[in-house]
């Protein structure tokens, strides 16, 4: 087996509000292999987010590790010192953001903010950081960059600001880029570019990718692997085809069944009943996802792992659907 | 089937740049929307897909009159609309008739009203609606909207993504109007929510005889939704006809791009990228087909001839000069 870019073992965070402790991640598992390309998918408020946080160091003060580890490679990412941190993050580990505009500073041209990255993590020095910023745009596709340097965030349309962003976050040439909802908020056929963008830069550098996003029809058209987040659980994760043919975790055969395609009527859909369950609870069931189950049964109270019951293919069940023979 | 609304013709300009008080010569213009012509027929749902910037909004604007037209008319139920200015249009009687639902329901509510307040607000100013009358009239909007009685003294912070939704639906048909603009109405939603609002939106339309203009950049969503559907690109109609007719044979090659490019489940994807980015909307060349330049399959012809929206089949308009050829 190859080595493992991330490994994320038993991760989980707690979230201090005036309302109660909300365990926002519960043990949650999986890992990224080199070149790879895995979604994290679920609906808002599944943990997605709090998963890039966790592994970027960038909680917020409310919130907190409690509990298991996320390798980067050899170097553990949650035990490492926040100056320790600081030289991973933009060099070994990258992140884009939803809303670019929003996440690129607006009152600094986008070649500079290119070259302070460059001159940070990338090696640049001052005579040469512009240049290599201008290289830098290039590369990702936006026409006359040397003039677009020179540019303010807002003079920038929502999928040239993504491209600065991307630009940014390969600077360094991570080892590691999680994009979280990059092409929410952009036009499909921005999306279409600025995703093929990401691919492009992923198969050039060799890194790995971790795509967040709720929507699965994009994870399934660009993620090799898919992992399905509920309420602070990984519940399913699985190779991305197997996952959309045959699920085996009730939550994941809903989403499905609840995502518009280009066949099938409204008639067809259907919703996933009952809403996440309160994460300030004292007591949460084992299974987060049983009060909205169908199939839940007696033995759903009992202590839940992920289990791997097909190659690959793991699932944190007890009764999940159509069990691989 | 009847036709409730339709635009003639309809332009909208916005000038850019300070007009030179010297010489007068006029400042430019943003082609916003550019002699725009579709109907609405009565019961029916009109889907309006294109890129941001396409004009979508300026054209829903135009439709609910909160912006005058440069030219042409806006008929509504055979009266020409678009003669009423738009900061009287708030007292017309026709304001009720025509009404809308915003994107995000968190952000269009506001935020001190509960939602009883935000459902009795239109039916208070357009009806003049008080007491007894004015309750039941929240009541059976919020009835009709699935959303429980007991939810109505909240306040929109207290209120979930899909049941924020449903007020805002609520607010939209409590006045009993014949048109609803939908724009993006599901985009804050979660899959799971948007079905629930999707089927509330299909089953009110059957049950009030409602018609839709349905503002969406999903065309999943759309083909779900819409009877019809028109594709805009920089402020012109580039192709219309029955949404799935158009879903499953695009004749247009923005369309084509438009589809290919939206993701599916099954993870085929196709390789045609659309590149570039749109034109400058400013003093647009009028001889000059807007896609030009952007266009996969253009030729010489499309810079210099402005492509009409030219029948196709019977129900089917595209403005391409290249369309019979593919």
């Amino acid at each position: 087996m190859r080595e493992k870019v991330l490994r994320v073992e038993d991760l989980s965070v707690a979230f201090h509000t005036r309302d109660g402790v909300v365990r926002a991640l519960d043990r949650v598992e999986f890992s990224v292999a080199p070149g790879e390309t895995m979604a994290l998918v679920g609906e808002s408020g599944s943990g997605k987010s709090v998963t890039a946080y966790a592994i970027m160091g960038l909680l917020e003060a409310a919130g907190k590790v409690t509990g298991g580890r996320a390798f980067l490679r050899e170097t553990d990412l949650i035990a490492a010192p926040a100056r320790a941190m600081a030289e991973i993050r933009g060099a070994r580990i990258s992140m884009i953001f939803q809303n670019p505009r929003a996440a690129l500073n607006p009152i600094r041209p986008v070649g500079k903010q290119i070259a302070d990255v460059l001159l940070r993590h990338g090696g640049a020095t001052r005579g040469d950081a512009q240049d290599r910023a201008i290289e830098a745009l290039r590369a990702v596709g936006i026409p006359d960059p040397a003039r677009r340097a020179k540019a303010y965030p807002f003079e920038l349309s929502g999928g040239m600001c993504q491209r600065v962003m991307i630009a940014i976050a390969v600077a360094a040439r991570p080892e590691l880029l999680i994009a979280d909802e990059p092409t929410t908020g952009l036009d499909v056929t921005t999306q279409a570019v600025v995703m093929d963008l990401i691919g492009a830069m992923a198969a050039e550098t060799g890194m790995a990718t971790i795509l967040i996003t709720h929507d699965l029809a994009l994870a399934a058209e660009r993620a090799g692997r898919i992992a399905v987040m509920h309420a602070g659980h990984v519940v399913e994760t699985a190779p991305t085809a197997t996952l959309i043919s045959r699920p085996m975790h009730p939550y994941s055969a809903r989403l499905l069944a609840a995502t518009p395609t280009a066949a099938g009527d409204l008639e067809d859909l259907q919703s996933v009943p009952g809403g996440l369950p309160d994460l300030r609870a004292a007591e949460i069931p084992p299974c987060r996802y049983a009060a909205r189950c169908e199939r839940r049964a007696e033995i759903c109270a009992r202590p839940l792992e992920m289990r791997e019951l097909a190659n690959g293919h793991a699932v944190a069940c007890w009764q999940p659907l159509a069990v691989a023979a | 089937m009847r036709t409730l609304l339709e635009l003639e013709n309809v332009s909208k300009r916005f000038p850019v740049g300070r007009r030179d008080w010297l010489r007068g010569t006029p400042p430019s213009f943003v082609h916003a929307v550019d002699a725009v012509n579709f109907t609405v027929g009565e019961g029916e749902t009109v889907g309006l897909v294109g890129e941001s910037g396409c004009g979508k909004s300026t054209l829903v604007r135009l439709i609910t009159r909160l912006l005058d037209v440069t030219d042409g008319t806006v008929w509504f139920n055979r009266r020409a609309l678009s003669e009423v200015p738009a900061r009287i249009f708030a007292r017309d009687d026709d304001r009720a008739h025509i009404q809308m639902v915003f994107q995000d329901a968190g952000e269009s509510i506001n935020p001190r009203f509960t939602a009883a307040d935000a459902i009795a607000d239109p039916l208070r100013r357009l009806l003049g609606l008080r007491g007894a009358e004015l309750q039941a009239r929240v009541v059976e909007a919020a009835t009709q909207c699935g959303l429980p009685v007991e939810l109505l003294g909240r306040f929109p912070h207290q209120l979930s993504g899909g049941q924020r939704a449903r007020v805002g639906i609520a607010r939209a048909i409590g006045t009993r109007p014949r048109l609803l603009v939908l724009d993006e109405p599901t985009a804050a939603l979660d899959v799971s929510v948007q079905v629930t609002v999707l089927k509330l939106l299909s089953q009110l339309k059957a049950e009030l005889g409602l018609s839709y203009i349905f503002v969406s950049h999903d065309l999943n969503v759309v083909r779900l939704l819409c009877d019809r559907v028109v594709v805009m690109y920089l402020g012109r109609i580039v192709e219309s006809g029955p949404a799935q007719a158009v879903f499953d044979a695009p004749l247009h090659p923005y369309t084509k791009s438009l589809i290919a490019a939206v993701p599916r489940l099954d993870g085929k994807r196709d390789g045609a990228r659309l590149s570039g980015e749109p034109r400058s909307p400013v003093d647009p060349d009028p001889n000059a087909c807007r896609f030009h330049g952007r266009c996969p399959v253009g030729v010489s012809r499309c810079g210099v001839e402005m492509p009409a929206l030219s029948e196709f089949d019977a129900a089917r308009r595209v403005a391409c000069h290249l369309a019979e050829a593919v």
